[in-house]
C-alpha cells in the first residue's frame, strides 16, 4: 500500500503532463503553442521545486540558469553560415560549432548545472531572506551580462534562425524528464536530508547532515533541470533576454506556491492551472470563447485570481502535499498540521 | 593588473567630483525614504511588499493625470497622496489581513500578485491612448539646476534631501514620542508578546501601512519630477534595488534597513557619475556583485551589530 502511493507521487504528474499533450495534438498550431507553453512552464517550475521545495528557501535566481541554458542551446544550435548574421561578434569556437538538437538540450542542462554550481559555492551559505535576495542578485547579474556581452549570443536582439524543433512531444518528454529527475531526488536520502533540515535544521545538523552540501547539492541538480528547460524554451521561440528576466521569476515562482511549494504535484499542477487561466484568458482577448476581453486585461485577472488562490487557500492548491487518493475518496481536506 | 589600477583611480578621481557626489545622495535620500516605508511595514507584519514600487508608479499616475488636465501642481500632489494611500490601505484590508501570519513565502507570492495587477492596470491606462506613457510636464520645472560653485545641484535633488530628512526626523518623533510609535516600535521586537500586552494589531500594522503610504507617495512625487515620463514599469528598477539595499542594510532594524537603502542608492549614484560611459552599462552587474560579497561578509546586515537572527523565506 504504501509502495502505491509512492507510485502515485511519480505517476500522477506524468499522467497529467502526458494528457496535458495529448489534449493539445487535438488542436490545430495556433492553439497548440499554449500546450507546449504550459509544459515548458511545467518544466521550469518543476526545476524550481526540486530547490525551493526541498530548502524551503525562495530562489529568484532560477531563471538565469533558464537564461544560461537557453544562451547555450541557442547559439549552439544556430547553423554556422547564419551566425555571422545575427551574431555578428561571437567567441570564435562558438561561431564555427553547430551541434544537434540533442546535444544543444544536454549542453544547455550543464551549462545551467554548472552555473549553479558556481553560483551556489558562495551562496550557499546563506540562508532566508539574505539568500533569496544573493539569488536576486545572480539573476540580475546574469541579464545585465547576457543583454550586453554580445561575444556569447545576440545580446538586445531576439535569437533568430533558432530551429524550432520544441513541439508537443519534445516539450512533453523535457517535462516528463524533469518529473522523473526531481522524483528520483526527493525520494533519495540526499533529497530526504535537506527535507529533514529545511522542517528542523538544529535537529539535522545534530544528526550529521551538511546543509551546505546538500543545499549545494539540490541547487546544482535544480540548475541543470532550469537549464534544461531554457533550451527548450529557445528551440520553442525566438526569444530575448527579457523573455528570460523578471517576469518569468514572478510568474514561475508563483506557480509554484500557488500550487503548493512543498510537493511535487503542487509544482505540476500550479504550472499547468496557471498557464491554462493565462491562455484561455489570452483567447478571451482575442474575441474566442464568446467573451471579448480588451487587449492587456489578462493580466488584470490572473493577478486578481492568483492574489484570490492565496488568500483562500494560503499554502497552495494542493496544500502543498502529494496526490492521495485515500485522501481524495475520503473526501476529508484534512488541514495540514500547524505551518 | 596595472590597468585595473588606473582604472580605479581615474573612477575615485570622477567619484569625488562635487557634481556627482551631489547626485548620489540625492539618490540616496530618495532611496532611503523608499526603504523605510519596505522597513515599517516589514517590521509589523514581517512582509516584504514587493508591490511597494507599483503604489509609487500609481502615485505618478495620478500626477501625469493632473498634469493632462491642467490642474494646478499642488492639487496634482494632493491626488497623488490621495490616490496613494487608497490604494495602500486597500491592499492591506484585501490583501495583506486575510493572510496575516501565513508563511513568508505566501505574502511575497501575493504581494508579487498585486504587483502584475497594478502594473498591467497601468499598462491599460496607458494603451487608452497611441503614446507610450504618460508626461507629467507640470512638474517639469523643480527639475531646473540651481549652479552653486561649479556644481549644478537641480532643485528636485535639494528638495529630496530636505524631504528626506524632514520625513526621516518626523518619523523618529513619532517612532519615539508617541504612543503608536511605541506599540509600532514594540510590535517590530515581537507581535505576539505586544499584543499580550495590549498592543492593538489592527491600530499598529494599519498605522504603519499608512505611514509607508504617504513615504510611497512622497517618492512618487520627488522621482516623477526626475523622470517625467510615467510608464507601467515605473519606479520597478528602483524599487528592486532598494530591496535589495533594506536587506543588506539588515532588514531587523528599521535604522539599518533605512541606512541600507541611502548606501545602495549612493552607490548606485556614484557608479552611474563616475563610470567611463564603455562600462557603465555593467553597471547592475557591478553593483549587485558587490551586494552578493558584502551579503557574503555580513548576512545579518552591513549595519547592525553581530550576527542578526536568520529568519526563513
Amino acid at each position: 500500500m504504501r509502495r502505491a502511493r509512492g507510485m502515485l507521487t511519480i505517476v500522477a504528474p506524468i499522467t497529467l503532463v502526458a494528457a496535458t499533450a495529448v489534449v493539445g495534438t487535438f488542436f490545430e498550431r495556433s492553439t497548440e503553442i499554449y500546450f507546449i507553453n504550459a509544459l515548458i512552464a511545467v518544466a521550469i517550475v518543476v526545476a524550481l521545486y526540486v530547490f525551493v521545495g526541498s530548502t524551503g528557501v525562495l530562489s529568484f535566481g532560477h531563471i538565469s540558469f533558464v537564461a544560461v541554458g537557453a544562451w547555450t542551446a541557442g547559439v549552439l544550435s544556430v547553423p554556422v553560415a547564419e551566425k555571422p548574421a545575427t551574431m555578428p561578434f561571437l567567441f570564435d569556437f562558438l561561431a564555427e560549432t553547430t551541434v544537434g538538437n540533442v546535444w544543444s538540450l544536454v549542453l544547455a542542462a550543464l551549462a545551467g548545472g554548472v552555473f549553479a554550481l558556481l553560483a551556489g559555492l558562495p551562496l550557499m551559505r546563506l540562508s532566508g531572506l539574505t539568500a533569496g535576495i544573493a539569488t536576486f542578485a545572480v539573476l540580475e547579474i546574469t541579464n545585465n551580462v547576457l543583454r550586453y556581452y554580445e561575444k556569447v549570443g545576440p545580446g538586445l536582439n531576439v535569437f533568430s534562425s533558432v530551429p524550432e524543433t520544441t513541439d508537443l512531444q519534445q516539450a512533453a518528454i523535457g517535462a516528463i524528464a524533469a518529473i522523473v529527475v526531481a522524483f528520483a531526488y526527493q525520494v533519495s536520502r540526499f533529497g530526504r536530508q535537506l527535507r529533514a533540515a529545511r522542517d528542523d535544521a538544529p535537529a539535522a545538523r545534530a544528526v550529521g547532515i551538511s546543509v551546505y552540501r546538500q543545499r549545494l547539492g539540490a541547487f546544482t541538480l535544480s540548475g541543470a533541470l532550469a537549464g534544461l528547460a531554457g533550451g527548450l524554451y529557445v528551440h520553442y521561440l525566438p526569444i530575448s533576454v527579457d523573455a528570460v528576466y523578471l517576469d518569468l521569476t514572478f510568474i514561475t515562482l508563483a506557480m509554484l506556491v500557488i500550487g503548493g511549494m512543498t510537493s511535487l504535484w503542487g509544482a505540476v499542477v500550479g504550472a499547468l492551472a496557471v498557464s491554462g487561466l493565462d491562455s484561455l484568458l489570452a483567447e478571451a482577448e482575442n474575441g474566442a470563447a464568446g467573451i471579448d476581453l480588451p487587449s492587456g486585461s489578462r493580466i488584470v485577472v490572473v493577478g486578481a485570481l492568483m492574489a484570490l488562490v492565496l488568500i483562500v487557500r494560503p499554502s497552495g492548491l494542493t496544500g502543498g502535499r502529494e496526490l492521495n487518493l485515500g485522501r481524495l475518496l475520503r473526501g476529508s481536506p484534512g488541514r495540514r498540521g500547524a505551518a | 593588473m596595472t590597468v585595473l589600477a588606473t582604472a580605479l583611480s581615474d573612477f575615485l578621481h570622477a567619484a569625488v567630483e562635487p557634481q556627482v557626489q551631489v547626485d548620489a545622495i540625492g539618490i540616496g535620500a530618495i532611496y532611503a525614504l523608499m526603504a523605510v516605508g519596505i522597513g515599517l511595514v516589514f517590521g509589523v507584519l514581517r512582509l516584504v511588499n514587493f508591490a511597494y514600487g507599483q503604489l509609487v508608479m500609481a502615485g505618478a499616475f495620478a500626477l501625469a493625470y493632473a498634469s493632462d488636465q491642467d490642474w494646478p501642481v499642488w492639487l496634482g500632489i494632493v491626488l497623488c497622496f490621495v490616490v496613494v494611500i487608497t490604494l495602500t490601505l486597500a491592499m492591506e484590508r484585501v490583501v495583506f489581513r486575510p493572510l496575516r501570519g501565513q508563511p513568508a513565502a505566501t505574502m511575497l507570492v501575493a504581494t508579487f500578485a498585486v504587483a502584475f495587477l497594478l502594473q498591467a492596470v497601468a499598462l491599460l491606462i496607458d494603451q487608452t491612448d497611441d503614446t507610450l506613457g504618460e508626461p507629467a510636464a507640470s512638474l517639469a520645472k523643480l527639475n531646473v539646476p540651481w549652479t552653486i560653485l561649479g556644481t549644478d545641484v537641480r532643485k528636485i535633488t535639494v528638495v529630496a534631501i530636505v524631504t528626506a530628512a524632514v520625513c526621516l526626523a518626523g518619523l523618529v518623533l513619532i517612532l519615539s514620542r508617541t504612543t503608536v510609535g511605541l506599540h509600532m516600535r514594540a510590535a517590530a521586537m515581537d507581535f505576539e508578546t505586544a499584543r499580550l500586552l495590549g498592543v492593538r494589531a489592527d491600530r499598529v500594522i494599519g498605522s504603519a501601512v499608512l505611514l509607508s503610504g504617504i513615504l510611497a507617495a512622497t517618492v512618487a512625487v520627488m522621482l516623477t519630477v526626475q523622470q517625467p515620463l510615467v510608464t507601467s514599469t515605473f519606479a520597478l528598477r528602483e524599487t528592486i534595488v532598494v530591496l535589495a539595499g533594506v536587506v543588506l542594510g539588515g532588514m531587523n532594524r528599521l535604522f539599518s534597513a533605512t541606512l541600507g537603502g541611502f548606501a545602495i542608492g549612493y552607490a548606485s549614484g556614484l557608479l552611474g557619475g563616475a563610470l567611463p560611459t564603455a562600462q557603465s552599462q555593467y553597471l547592475p552587474s557591478i553593483l549587485f556583485g558587490l551586494v552578493i560579497v558584502i551579503l557574503l561578509v555580513r548576512p545579518g546586515g552591513l549595519f547592525t551589530r553581530g550576527l542578526g537572527p536568520v529568519e526563513r523565506v
